[in-house]
């Protein structure tokens, strides 16, 4: 446990300073060249430099080979060139907007490194009643895993610093899971996520500076994934993302389809003194902001507290999920 | 509002341990007999099968709980 010390300070300093220095100059990038989008929930219309993902993708990178350096382990090569190629679909659905379709198969075969390099434990854990061996079901798992992480981050992404907000505030729960768990090698690593994010959040927060974008967010959630299944705690990240995966439920409940979200009317409007309230057109769709604006109307930074306290409280679920992993009845 | 939500949250993580309980306790021990290799594949296949069916009684049960949700947030 001392010998990574040194190995997760180093990683764990690259993964924050790298993105919270790399990303002024991104934002100037973008700026100067006119890659910007209106931020629709502001009442000036301001313009926010999109995507920042190459800073995110930096920050996390950079932060896993350091750590692969000194541990080459299978699961962190893995996880490096996961995150990689979910990067790669997220830059090409930001240059292009692709079919709904299109990001979940795509982000489909960014799952092979894992399972090309054996990085997974085909056991499935559930708290309190021990593991099952599953391998055929747990080969669609990890297919399955990349796709739903990403597009479920991806899904989030509606407001000013919630996605990279939620993130730091999942990961941060998962890795303290897995330290509790002593998969300490796989913990630092998702500490890396959640400083990426944290530094991520200084610009993305209200009002926000940049978006992440596809690119950004789906980096993000494939990252996620990825450290999920090579430490072996696929239940415990479900259960600190479930706000995000209650989105997804209820968007997809709602549409009854596979859709990009840019597609379909969006579910909320402003009022006079410019505060989200939901919208009453009747295709809509369900989404969390919907439900937390439903009673009465609430400004973009309320909300954007209200979906962090749901992730606080996922957050301590997972946690107490991961202490009832040592439990059995 | 929240509290609603809260309660959703807390009733998606209940799901998620009996849902996992009944994997551990039922899927896991299922084998089925079959011929040579075909056995690992028989096994694993209708073990998928039932996880698909228990998945399904999860997003069932689930769209239940959001229905009773929002016909509560209708009446208030």
């Amino acid at each position: 446990m001392e010998e990574l010390i040194i190995p997760a300070i180093i990683a764990i300093a690259i993964a924050f300073f790298s993105v919270y220095g790399l990303t002024p100059i991104i934002i100037r990038v973008l700026e100067k060249r006119n890659i910007t989008v209106i931020d629709v929930n502001k009442k000036e219309k301001t313009m926010v430099a999109r995507p920042g993902g190459l800073s995110i993708i930096v920050g996390i990178e950079s932060s896993l080979i350091i750590i692969y350096i000194f541990y080459p382990m299978s699961e962190i090569l893995a996880v490096i060139l996961t995150t990689f190629f979910a990067f790669l679909v997220g830059i090409i659905d930001d240059k292009k907007t692709m079919g709904g379709w299109f990001k979940p198969l795509a982000l489909a075969f960014c799952a092979a490194p894992i399972l090309l390099l054996g990085a997974y434990d085909s056991n499935l854990d559930f708290p309190l009643f021990g593991s099952v061996k599953i391998p055929l079901l747990y080969m669609a798992l990890v297919v399955f895993m990349i796709p739903i992480m990403g597009n479920t981050i991806n899904s989030i992404d509606v407001l000013n610093g919630v996605a990279s907000g939620f993130v730091t505030i999942a990961s941060f729960a998962l890795s303290i899971c897995l330290f509790i768990l002593q998969n300490y090698e796989v913990g630092i690593a998702c500490l890396c996520l959640a400083f990426t994010s944290l530094a991520f959040y200084k610009y993305h927060k209200f009002p926000s500076k940049v978006f992440p974008g596809d690119s950004g967010a789906i980096t993000f959630g494939a990252t996620y994934g990825g450290i999920a299944i090579i430490g072996g705690v696929e239940v415990i990240a479900a259960i600190a993302i479930l706000p995000a995966i209650i989105n997804s439920f209820l968007f997809l409940s709602s549409v009854k389809k596979i859709v990009e979200h840019r597609e379909i009317k969006n579910p909320v409007t402003h009022t006079d003194d410019w505060k989200l309230k939901s919208t009453n057109e009747i295709r809509a769709p369900i989404t969390l902001v919907r439900l937390l604006i439903a009673k009465k109307p609430l400004s973009e930074k309320q909300i954007g507290t209200e979906i962090f306290k749901l992730a606080i409280f996922s957050g301590i679920l997972a946690i107490i999920t991961a202490f009832m992993m040592g439990v059995s009845l | 509002m929240s509290l609603t939500i809260f309660s959703f949250i807390f009733a998606m993580w209940i799901l998620i341990i009996i849902g996992g309980g009944l994997m551990v306790l039922f899927i896991g021990p299922l084998t089925f007999s079959g011929e040579g290799d075909l056995n690992p594949i028989i096994n694993s296949g209708v073990k998928v099968l039932i996880a698909m069916i228990l998945i399904f009684i999860w997003v069932f049960s689930l769209l239940k709980i959001k229905n009773w949700i929002f016909r509560k947030i209708a009446n208030s």
